[in-house]
């Protein structure tokens, strides 16, 4: 046989080896803020996950093209995830060692696994809009902010909105309400609350899961079609909410009646369904399509202008470009915010970032200077909320395009912070954790 | 030259029949795990422990455990990763709910609990084979997956179906570095690998062989097919189940039954395949194979310094991993470990072949 080919493939085999074990830490340089970028440009999950990703380097971009944060350079590099979990921590441990000093997992099945890891290598997790709705508990968590709203608060805003439409809480007894969900951690997560409220206000709740990666729904539809549900919330994310549209098509089940949680209600999920989506209504993690706000304006003159950016111009000021845009600014803010208390124009490290993630607080006035005045409302964090802001509203599609159809809503925190508190205490009790005393909160 | 085995005499029968009867391959290896467990301690950066060396160490365990099942029985399983989820949920489940459970007897009941149900699944073996086998044992893993996600107590209630358990402490001695996690389960990758060894060098072993290489001429010579099968399944299961729980309580930390999904079962029977039918060095070879070759693929642009989009980083690493499976496989059908003794015959006669 070639053994001499194979003596070289042997060779480049063990070379690569030995370059992999021999990676040595990048340190950050001085005056550079490394910000780690997990996205998903492939995979099943891609359409979603681009627009977000573009947002997000955009953002960091931006704060580049205006000097820096005061004067520190950001560095970012990105990896692909790919949405599943065991690529998301290799990920993790990549881009952890180049000096990463906050982390954006996009996933919430990746926040559940990295939520152990940021334990002990002291990075805060930023989860806006997803991950583990105990982590509120900032007490508890001392590390994850999932900021701006948790899948608790999102299944919380739907029920009050139905309850609303339908005139009064005790309306919804005897109510059909079908939850169809990813199933994974993503879609799992209301379920704990949506039973909370299906008890308190005795409604019926019936549990749809799909698998991964959505495509394949007609069980879940013929279910639906049988027992012809009152409402439909839809916890789907990629390809997944798309089909369920189509399938509700030709179910001939109403749109109207059909309410997406904020990973379900951006442009990629009804654009293949077009004008047979309109009706269909979805919660805004505060924003929606903002085109107009003064932030995109910006970015267009100064990164897109410049030839610098990262996505299609077009897809500029789309909604999960607008989510990966905030969730940057809440990662930036939460460095600037750190740089005030331990040194302006300085480089953080992960404990000063969480410290300033956990003092966040964006009145009207910052949100204006910034440029998102409109986009979203104030935000203020503290030791014991890590959430910051529950308040949301809901959009609707008009079959070309999203609008807000809704006034804004806050969840019940007398519903979610014993359950926020009761879920925290057993995680605490599982991993043997003690909570943070108020000293700690200095 | 250097791997010749002239002058070594065997002048008693164990000298005869141990693991290694040439010298070199006992020094090999022998020097391999001192280095693996001094010096790569010591060199390994903490990603290469976290994301390649102990997912590595664990998913060769697991290949290990399904060798003896493909590789030396002959009976094709395509539920190891359901398998691996016992292992995992029952160490879990011992773990937290038995007050000072010690971590590694929950490991190893995991494993006795995934022995019985890989037992339980193996039953169909005996009337059916093959790829028929195949299709049945499929069945275990999407009871498995299946059972994890509804099943609320098998998941202490958790709301979404995660898990998580706190550091392992054996002994006095907290695995949570990634060094010590690195050594962990380097001890269990050792001492299985030994046992693994020496059961199919003995006459269980021979028996399995016997029953893959032709049953109906087994039975005729008196070894009994429900015995050789059942206890395959039983061997291989618990080294799974023992794998599944090292990875959920060591590597991931805390886990959803994704984790031991539909594509866990796939990657490890092609770990076995790639790797090499029924060899135990093979189920190194597979699983690094499987395990590092597409992260280190995915690490190159950014090492040589070569700015590359991340989307197409990442389609030419799955491009690259794709085409070198077809390549290995065309070069050596009968894995890499036979690759590996070609070498060492080559090497026995170099530098003056005959």
């Amino acid at each position: 046989m070639k053994f001499k080919s194979l003596t070289l493939v042997a060779a480049f085999a063990a070379v690569s080896l030995g370059a992999t074990l021999g990676v040595t830490a990048a340190k950050a340089q001085a005056k550079e803020q490394f910000f780690p970028v997990l996205v998903y440009r492939t995979g099943a999950y891609a359409p979603n996950g681009v627009p977000f990703a573009n947002g997000y380097v955009d953002y960091l971009k931006y704060i580049n093209a205006r000097g820096g944060l005061n004067g520190v350079k950001l560095t970012f590099e990105e990896c692909d995830t790919g949405y599943a979990t065991d690529k998301g921590v290799e990920c993790y441990e990549r881009l952890k060692g180049k000096g990463a000093t906050l982390f954006h997992p996009l996933s919430t099945g990746i926040t559940f696994a990295l939520t152990d890891k940021v334990l002990a290598d002291k990075i805060p997790l930023i989860t806006a809009g997803y991950g583990r709705s105990d982590t509120a508990d900032g007490m508890a968590f001392r590390w994850n902010f999932p900021l701006l709203g948790t899948y608790w608060t999102a299944a919380d805003v739907l029920v009050q909105h139905i309850a609303k439409k339908e005139g009064g809480a005790d309306k919804l007894k005897g109510k059909k309400i079908a939850l169809v969900y990813h199933d994974s951690p993503y879609g799992r997560e209301p379920i704990a609350l949506l039973q909370e409220r299906s008890k308190l206000h005795g409604f019926d709740l019936s549990l749809l899961p799909v698998a991964h990666p959505g495509v394949e729904q007609k069980a879940t539809w013929l279910q639906i079609r049988q027992s012809r549900p009152d409402y439909i919330f839809l916890w789907g994310w990629g390809v997944m909410n798309s089909a369920a549209l189509k399938e509700a098509v030709a179910t001939g089940y109403p749109r109207d009646k059909m309410y997406g949680v904020w990973w379900a209600g951006a442009e990629p999920d009804v654009k293949d369904v077009g004008v047979n989506a309109k009706g269909y209504n979805a919660l805004a993690l505060q924003h929606g399509a903002e085109k107009d706000s003064k932030i995109v304006k910006d970015i267009l003159a100064l990164v897109h202008g410049k030839g610098q950016g990262t996505g299609p111009k077009e897809e500029v000021g789309e909604v999960l470009y607008m989510r990966g845009l905030i969730s940057a600014m809440l990662g930036v803010e939460g460095v600037r915010a750190a740089q005030e208390r331990y040194g302006k124009g300085k480089v953080m490290d992960g404990e000063q970032v969480r410290w300033g993630l956990e003092n966040l607080n964006l009145d009207q006035k910052k949100l204006d200077t910034l440029g998102f005045q409109g986009v979203m409302r104030p935000i203020s964090t503290s030791c014991a909320d890590h959430m910051g802001s529950s308040w949301a509203r809901l959009h609707t599609w008009d079959g070309s395009k999203w609008g807000f159809s809704s006034d804004w809503y806050q969840a019940d925190d007398q519903i979610i912070r014993p359950m926020v508190r009761a879920s925290a205490d057993k995680y605490m009790v599982e991993k043997k954790l003690q909570r943070r005393t108020s000293a700690d909160c200095q | 030259m250097l791997y010749r085995e002239n002058g070594q005499f065997k002048t008693s029968y164990t000298a005869d029949q141990q693991i290694f009867p040439i010298a070199q391959d006992r020094y090999l290896i022998g020097a391999l795990v001192a280095a693996a467990f001094v010096i790569v301690p010591l060199i390994a950066s903490e990603y290469a422990l976290r994301a390649l060396l102990i997912p590595f160490l664990i998913l060769s365990l697991a290949a290990l455990g399904l060798n003896i099942l493909v590789g030396y029985c002959g009976q094709i399983s395509l539920g190891t990763g359901g398998f691996m989820a016992v292992g995992a949920y029952s160490a879990y489940n011992l773990f937290v709910r038995i007050d000072g459970m010690p971590a590694v007897l929950a490991i190893l009941l995991g494993g006795v609990f995934a022995m019985a149900f890989g037992v339980l699944f193996g039953i169909p073996s005996l009337r059916i084979k093959g790829l028929y086998l195949a299709v049945a044992t499929l069945a275990a893993q999407f009871f498995c997956d299946w059972a994890f996600l509804r099943i609320k107590w098998l998941t202490n209630d958790s709301s979404s179906g995660s898990v998580s358990v706190p550091d392992l402490v054996v002994a006095g001695w907290t695995v949570n570095s990634p060094i010590d996690k690195y050594l962990f389960c380097l001890i269990f990758v050792v001492v299985f690998g030994v046992m693994a060894k020496n059961l199919v060098r003995g006459h269980t072993g021979r028996e399995w062989m016997a029953i893959r290489d032709m049953d109906v001429a087994a039975s005729v010579i008196g070894i009994r097919p429900v015995f050789a099968k059942l206890s395959a399944f039983a061997v291989s299961s618990f080294i799974v189940g023992v794998a599944g729980a090292l990875w959920g309580f060591v590597h991931l930390g805390s886990w959803e039954p994704a984790a031991f999904n539909i594509n866990r079962s796939f990657d490890l029977l092609f770990m076995v395949i790639i790797g090499g039918l029924g060899s135990i060095m093979g189920s190194f070879f597979g699983a690094a194979f499987i395990v590092m070759v597409p992260i280190v693929l995915d690490n190159l642009p950014n090492w040589f310094g070569i700015p590359i989009d991340t989307a197409l980083a990442s389609h030419l690493a799955f491009m690259i991993f794709g085409s070198l499976i077809v390549f290995f496989l065309i070069v050596e059908p009968h894995g890499l470990a036979r690759l590996w003794s070609i070498g060492k015959e080559k090497l026995r006669l170099w530098p003056f072949p005959h």
